[in-house]
């Protein structure tokens, strides 16, 4: 008989292409939340937030920052035990919560997460200058007039660039893109 | 000679120049060639995974697609251009369909994906391809007193890898800094995550996360943090003010990296290095190097020793 898939089935089905064991292995150890340098930051620990989604607290989870601090630096993939891999699970966290435009919106995380995958897609290159807005969300006008005060020292030292830079077959490069993802919205 | 398909990465036509002027350098003089592959594009850093992982994969084939042509092995100076391009590097190979998948789209810029190149680290080519003794070799200007925490940070050792370097204790990055004739300190912090991105996603945390290294670099006694990427370089030194508006803190402490420090001990000048566009000025690193070099002497006598 077919039931509907829980969350941590959705979760874990997301988690299926990258390699890491299920979840539901999970010991509840904390070695994950030992490891991790951004933990003092997160609403939930990592060993926690796993509990959460075996138990099937799909709000609560959506509602923590907790993925959003993950800075994927794999400190705790390294260590876990039973071969979870708690890095991959914030970004399946971080695809899922922007699929479903379900995430606290104090967090710059998301919007300067599209807005870089927006400029990738434009042009092929990384420019810094662009993602500045994403800052009026958190630190407010104040925030952002300090934004500009760091990019012009950065400037001074020719460490800032005015014009983004872009690649070269640029036409080629939106079309191998298109061939992934639909590109409507981005051009 | 050696030569490889060098990928600069964003970083290198911006705020980290620096990194890539003294890679340049420190290679000519090492006999390393790095050819940049052609009209490369962004290796997608942590935000594309953010969003789409078949995106992220996508635009690294594309440049390991280019650099294959060369019948090069690919090298990044990037902490984050390395491990994205390495992964996907890996996973395209064991992933046929996803391989299959992928080449259509590069199939739009006329290129085909075949998994034959290798992508290494920039401070891996140099403590393994060229190796340690060749290096010593080059030095004429020992950073003597010089106190460096050598700092590697996450994604060179992380997750993992197969290139043969231990990811729980490397020592390469410390013995690099002695063969430069400097003194690497114990700097218990090498390994930790320097914020990453989140300078921009999550402030607050990151300042924090750079605090706590910067605490254990001028605890351990450094003069000076050496660094293999351009992000943890931005971090670390460009911040520091933020971290001690926001802890009350004083820290004061260049952060160069590994190559510029490579190429002062080999005796380049410091402006071919892409020194002085520090936000911290690294003063006893430029005392150090422009000192005498009485190595030059030092290496000469025993050549005059053995005639008789």
């Amino acid at each position: 008989m077919w039931t509907k898939p829980s969350f941590a089935d959705e979760i874990s089905n997301e988690m299926y292409a990258t390699g890491t064991r299920g979840l539901n292995c999970c010991i509840q150890c904390a070695t994950c939340s030992g490891a991790c340098p951004a933990v003092e930051f997160m609403d939930h620990t990592p060993r926690r937030l796993i509990g959460m989604i075996n138990a099937g607290l799909r709000d609560e989870v959506l509602a923590s920052n907790t993925f959003w601090v993950c800075a994927s630096c794999y400190a705790c993939s390294g260590v876990c035990p039973k071969g979870i891999k708690p890095s991959e699970l914030m970004y399946v966290l971080k695809r899922y919560s922007i699929w479903k435009n379900k995430y606290r919106d104090d967090l710059v995380g998301p919007e300067f997460s599209r807005r870089f995958v927006r400029t990738i897609m434009r042009t092929g290159k990384s420019y810094e200058p662009g993602y500045a807005p994403a800052f009026i969300f958190e630190g407010g006008v104040q925030g952002m007039l300090r934004e500009m005060q760091f990019g012009m020292k950065l400037l001074a030292k020719g460490r800032m660039p005015l014009v983004p830079s872009r690649v070269k077959r640029v036409d080629n490069f939106r079309r191998m893109l298109s061939r992934i993802v639909p590109l409507e919205g981005i051009e | 000679m050696k030569r490889y398909a060098y990928f600069p990465g964003c970083s290198a036509e911006t705020v980290s120049a620096a990194y890539h002027l003294s890679t340049v350098e420190t290679g000519a003089k090492l006999g390393v060639q790095f050819e940049e592959i052609e009209d490369w594009n962004c290796c997608g850093a942590t935000p594309y995974t953010n969003v789409d992982e078949l995106l992220a994969s996508t635009l690294c084939a594309r440049n390991l697609a280019i650099a294959e042509r060369t019948g090069l092995d690919v090298v990044a100076p990037c902490n984050a251009c390395f491990k994205n391009l390495y992964h996907a590097n890996r996973h395209l190979r064991s992933d046929a369909d996803l391989a299959e998948h992928i080449n259509f789209a590069l199939e739009a810029d006329d290129l085909h994906y075949a998994g034959t190149g290798n992508v290494h680290h920039l401070i891996h080519v140099f403590v393994r391809d060229v190796g340690l003794p060749a290096i010593k070799q080059k030095v004429t200007h020992p950073l003597k007193d010089l106190k460096v925490a050598a700092y590697y940070g996450c994604q060179l050792v992380r997750p993992d890898r197969e290139d043969g370097f231990d990811p729980a204790g490397p020592r390469y990055f410390e013995d690099l800094v002695a063969a430069l004739g400097a003194k690497p300190v114990a700097f218990a912090q090498r390994l930790r995550c320097c914020g990453a991105s989140l300078m921009i996603g999550h402030r607050r945390a990151a300042l924090g996360m750079v605090r706590e290294l910067l605490r254990g670099a001028v605890q351990a006694g450094a003069d000076v943090i050496a660094t293999a990427c351009p992000l943890c370089q931005l971090n670390l030194e460009c911040y520091q003010k933020d971290v001690n508006r926001e802890y009350g803190t004083t820290y004061e402490i260049p952060v160069l990296y590994f190559t510029q420090l490579m190429g002062l001990a080999m005796g380049i000048s410091a402006k071919k290095l892409g020194l002085g566009t520090e936000l911290v000025k690294p003063t006893k690193v430029l005392e150090c190097a422009a000192r005498k070099p009485a190595a030059a002497g030092a290496a000469a006598q025993p050549v005059k020793a053995g005639q008789p």
